[in-house]
């Protein structure tokens, strides 16, 4: 492990929250893709069959 | 064969299906990349280990800006030619916009607070990031406001355009309003010179990563959201039959 | 254009409200900041220009919803709309009768909160001067504001989201000449910019506001 000195707290929150939220908005996008893809692949084969 | 043609939602979802795995690729390698290799760089003489929140940082506030950047022009294009995608693209970029503003705030904050001995300051750029932190927050609420998606992006788009003037122009008054903290070129692409190329490289690995990143993401929001119009057509177009 | 402004005028003063609205609003957020930061005249002095700036502000905020939402819900914009006038014209003048009903008041009103809030004498004339040049902006980047959300059912709040940071750099430049005046600097260059940002502003937001009003109508 990298010693970080003084600062470790500085370095690994930013680190943190960054990661974080640079995950959560990958992972809000991925959802949300999906969600649509899935939406409207049912919707085409429920048009498809009826 | 022109650049217009990618405006076909089709043929916008066909080329961008090819291209997602390319870019996401190059955009894993230049994120983790950029952000290990900055993680390990060794302890800067004056400002310690804080050095290493630098490649979070920058990317993301240079991202901020050429989000935004990119958004005028979307919305410039939709405004002019009327072209769905490109305003779907623009809606697409704005919550990573917010995103990557945000971080850089963060992440300033935090190296601020060692460096600077304060999480905040009134300092220009600080500023200028929280007031174009509010236009996003308030482009973001007008998309999710209107329902009709034409005058939506209508709406959204001529609010992009004025906020770009006041944004800017807020910039400048910021600027007169108060002398800052923040040093104004050590840390930017422009006078990279002044930084070891120990920073340097990983830095660059780590702005294309994050601009990689964005494009991914982009694409597949906009995916998304062409999917989402799609299917918005297609009930549509039940109820009336 | 002067009939339109006339009935915009006659309207706000029958429905009411609309002069003293403001203005009162103005005197309560004078007299709630002394209690907040405390009644000592040294620690009040320093933050009066802003505080007045941003009541002045706030108080211009309240109103704005009234220049397009009442003629919306009768129609009459859509009038407007296919009037020979032009949009971008009737845009303007409506911004210009918010701009009586509410800046005017604001700008008669605000020596009087300046004592309230200990503000130095010598930068009375320019906090006048100042909100006299700055609040036409206000008004016309709130009749923007008002144009995008017009057709929302609750856009209030949406707009004051959209409108606050519009405002940024007239407040900064309003607030720093009035400081300027009170430190007893020239405040010649703030004054400059602020003007310009307000000049700019009348003559490019009917634009976009008229063009948001079309869309809105469409």
């Amino acid at each position: 492990m990298i010693d970080l000195g003084r600062y470790a707290f500085a370095v690994l929150a930013s680190y943190g929250i960054g990661l974080a939220l640079l995950g959560g908005l990958v992972w809000h996008t991925l959802a949300a893709n999906a969600r649509a893809r899935r939406a409207l692949e049912t919707h085409e084969r429920r048009s498809d069959n009826g | 064969m022109s650049l217009w043609e990618y405006a076909n939602p089709v043929r916008f979802m066909q080329v961008s299906g090819r291209m997602l795995p390319w870019v996401a690729a190059g955009a894993v390698i230049g994120t983790v990349g950029g952000l290990g290799w900055g993680f390990l760089t060794p302890d800067d003489f004056r400002q310690g280990s804080t050095v290493k929140i630098v490649f979070l940082h920058v990317p993301a506030a240079m991202m901020a800006i050429n989000i935004w950047v990119m958004m005028l022009v979307a919305s410039l294009i939709w405004i002019i030619r009327r072209h769905h995608v490109s305003a779907l693209a623009a809606k697409a970029a704005a919550p990573i916009g917010a995103v990557m503003t945000l971080i850089a705030l963060a992440t300033g904050a935090l190296w601020g607070q060692p460096m600077w001995g304060t999480w905040w300051e009134w300092d220009p750029r600080l500023t200028s990031f929280l007031i174009l932190f509010l236009f996003y927050l308030g482009y973001i609420a007008l998309w999710s406001a209107i329902e009709d998606p034409d005058s939506a992006a209508d709406l959204t788009g001529v609010l992009c355009l004025v906020g770009s003037v006041f944004a800017l122009l807020s910039r400048y008054a910021v600027l007169f309003w108060s002398q800052g903290l923040h040093q104004g070129a050590s840390l930017s692409v422009q006078s990279g010179e002044r930084m070891s190329h120990v920073y340097r490289y990983p830095l660059y690995l780590a702005m294309i990563g994050f601009g990689l990143l964005f494009l991914t993401l982009l694409l597949i929001r906009t995916r998304t959201e062409i999917r989402k119009r799609r299917l918005a057509a297609l009930l549509a177009r039940e109820t009336r039959a | 254009m002067l009939a339109l402004l006339i009935r915009d005028l006659r309207l706000a003063v029958r429905a009411g409200g609309g002069f003293g609205l403001g203005v009162a609003f103005f005197l309560i957020l004078s007299a709630l900041v002394p209690f907040g930061v405390g009644p000592d005249r040294a620690a009040l002095a320093p933050v009066a220009p802003g505080i007045l700036w941003v009541g002045a502000l706030l108080a211009c905020l309240l109103s704005l919803d009234r220049i397009f939402a009442l003629d919306h819900e009768d129609g009459s914009l859509d009038l407007l709309a296919t009037a020979p006038l032009p949009l971008e014209g009737a845009v303007a003048v409506k911004a210009l009768a918010h701009w009586i009903t509410t800046g005017l008041p604001l700008i008669l009103a605000a020596p009087l909160f300046g004592v309230l809030l200990q503000l130095p004498p010598a930068a009375m004339p320019w906090l006048i001067v100042s909100l006299l040049v700055g609040t036409p902006a206000l008004s016309m980047l709130g009749a923007f504001g008002a144009a995008l959300t017009v057709g929302l059912r609750r856009g209030g709040l949406l707009m004051s989201l959209l409108v606050l940071p519009l405002y940024i750099p007239t407040l900064i430049f309003g607030a720093e000449v009035t400081r300027r005046g009170a430190e007893g600097l020239g405040a010649a260059t703030p004054l400059v910019f602020l003007a310009g940002i307000t000049l700019g502003a009348l003559a490019l937001i009917p634009f976009a506001a008229s063009a948001a009003l079309r869309v809105n109508l469409r």
